[in-house]
């Protein structure tokens, strides 16, 4: 619904806190309130709206797609990680309820923060599949069985929203670590049966800024709005980095033991 | 020339003490108990090396009401601690997948917990059973 029309049946107003940041005017955030008038089904991310189409138009914010795919409008609603399109306005009713840029990163301008460490950490796990034997174009495609699918699945879902890193208290200390996203992305490839680069990626999973700076705290897997479970990807990994660990000694090259969960090709 | 001034807000120390992370602390808390426990029975292990008389003196502490209300504290903290380590048991192992489905993550937390249940039992039954 535009925000025009929700204004004609608006019934109730709340107030929404927004922490705000301007480079250019402000040295440190600060809160700023606006009273808003809403609706029964108006989203968060429509009251932000309301307020740069009708009281402010300095606000900024991202956001695109409004249901809950694109993954732009992560933001801190009442204190916790949660996409603004998702959210209600009246589940805060009466208010009044704090809208603030995602904990643990820095804030480029109001509740726009800086995703480049992220895009990063996602680049270097290398993203794509890599192959065990490459197959030329007349042997066919790589073949998969539903339950070697089921293995890495819902690790494909992620939205890259970062809400599973503001729910992060370890990425908050350490914002080297690679954290719950990037790994579950990981899971996603070294999960795949059709995956031959475990051990590659197994080097970043071995290191302190990889599985082992997670402490189980298990908020990531809550916050998902996809429910990809970041923090099974990340503890999941524990083990096998421990595996690899010890097969060293047996001799083993690393990575083996990663390979353990993918089923045997046929 | 870029104008952009990156903030980045101070860490919040006390994160631990809030809501969303309380069972996370209180699971890392109550491992203490589990190892002031263990404490306790190396002290008696200990003491059964050294004589007699040390032994002797352990199981005098052991019936002290110091050492049994430190066993119901310790006591409530493995019950605090079994929960809340079941509960995140399924995040840390790969995904069971039986026929084309994934197994449930709340099935192998109640299969832990079973079983710690029905570990804690056998033992009541065998001290009840084995007692002079």
């Amino acid at each position: 619904m535009p925000p025009d029309a929700a204004t004609a049946i608006a019934a109730r107003e709340i107030v929404i806190e927004v922490l705000r940041y301007r480079p250019e005017t402000n040295r440190e955030p600060v809160r700023q309130a606006y009273r808003v008038p809403f609706t029964d089904d108006m989203s968060v991310l429509q009251g932000l709206q309301y307020i740069k189409d009708h009281l402010d138009g300095t606000l900024s914010f991202r956001w695109s797609c409004r249901m809950a795919i694109c993954g732009s409008c992560g933001m801190m609603i009442g204190g916790a990680p949660r996409l603004a399109c998702m959210t209600v306005v009246r589940e805060y009713y009466p208010g009044p309820f704090t809208v603030e840029p995602l904990a643990h990163f820095p804030i480029e301008r109001d509740l726009v923060v800086t995703v480049g460490g992220f895009v990063k950490k996602i680049e270097s796990i290398y993203p794509y599949l890599i192959p065990k034997t490459q197959r030329r174009l007349d042997e066919g495609e790589y073949l998969q069985t539903p339950l070697q699918l089921a293995r890495y699945e819902t690790f494909s879902d992620c939205i890259n929203c970062m809400l599973c890193y503001a729910a992060c208290p370890q990425f908050g200390e350490n914002p080297d670590f690679i954290g719950p996203g990037a790994m579950a992305l990981l899971q996603r490839y070294n999960g795949d049966s059709r995956d031959g680069a475990q051990t590659k990626r197994m080097e970043l999973v071995h290191t302190d800024n990889g599985a082992w700076s997670c402490t189980a705290v298990g908020y990531c897997s809550e916050v998902c709005p996809k429910q990809v479970d970041p923090a099974n990807a990340v503890n999941q990994n524990k083990t096998r980095s421990a595996l690899d660990y010890f097969l060293r000694f047996l001799g083993r090259p690393a990575g083996s033991g990663s390979a353990a969960s993918g089923e045997v090709e046929p | 020339m870029s104008r952009a001034r990156p903030y980045l807000r101070p860490a919040e120390p006390l994160w631990w003490a809030h809501p969303p992370y309380l069972a996370y602390t209180l699971r890392e808390a109550t491992g203490l108990a589990v190892a002031g426990y263990a404490v306790v029975l190396l002290a008696g292990l200990i003491g059964l090396a050294s004589g007699e008389s040390a032994y002797a003196a352990w199981l005098n502490f052991l019936k002290s009401p110091w050492s049994l209300a430190l066993h119901l504290l310790f006591l409530t903290g493995m019950i605090a601690h079994v929960w809340t380590w079941f509960q995140i048991m399924p995040k840390t192992m790969p995904r069971l997948v039986i026929g084309r489905r994934v197994l449930p993550q709340r099935w192998i937390t109640a299969a832990g917990l079973a079983v710690a249940m029905a570990s804690l039992i056998i033992v009541l039954l065998v001290a009840v059973w084995t007692q002079p």
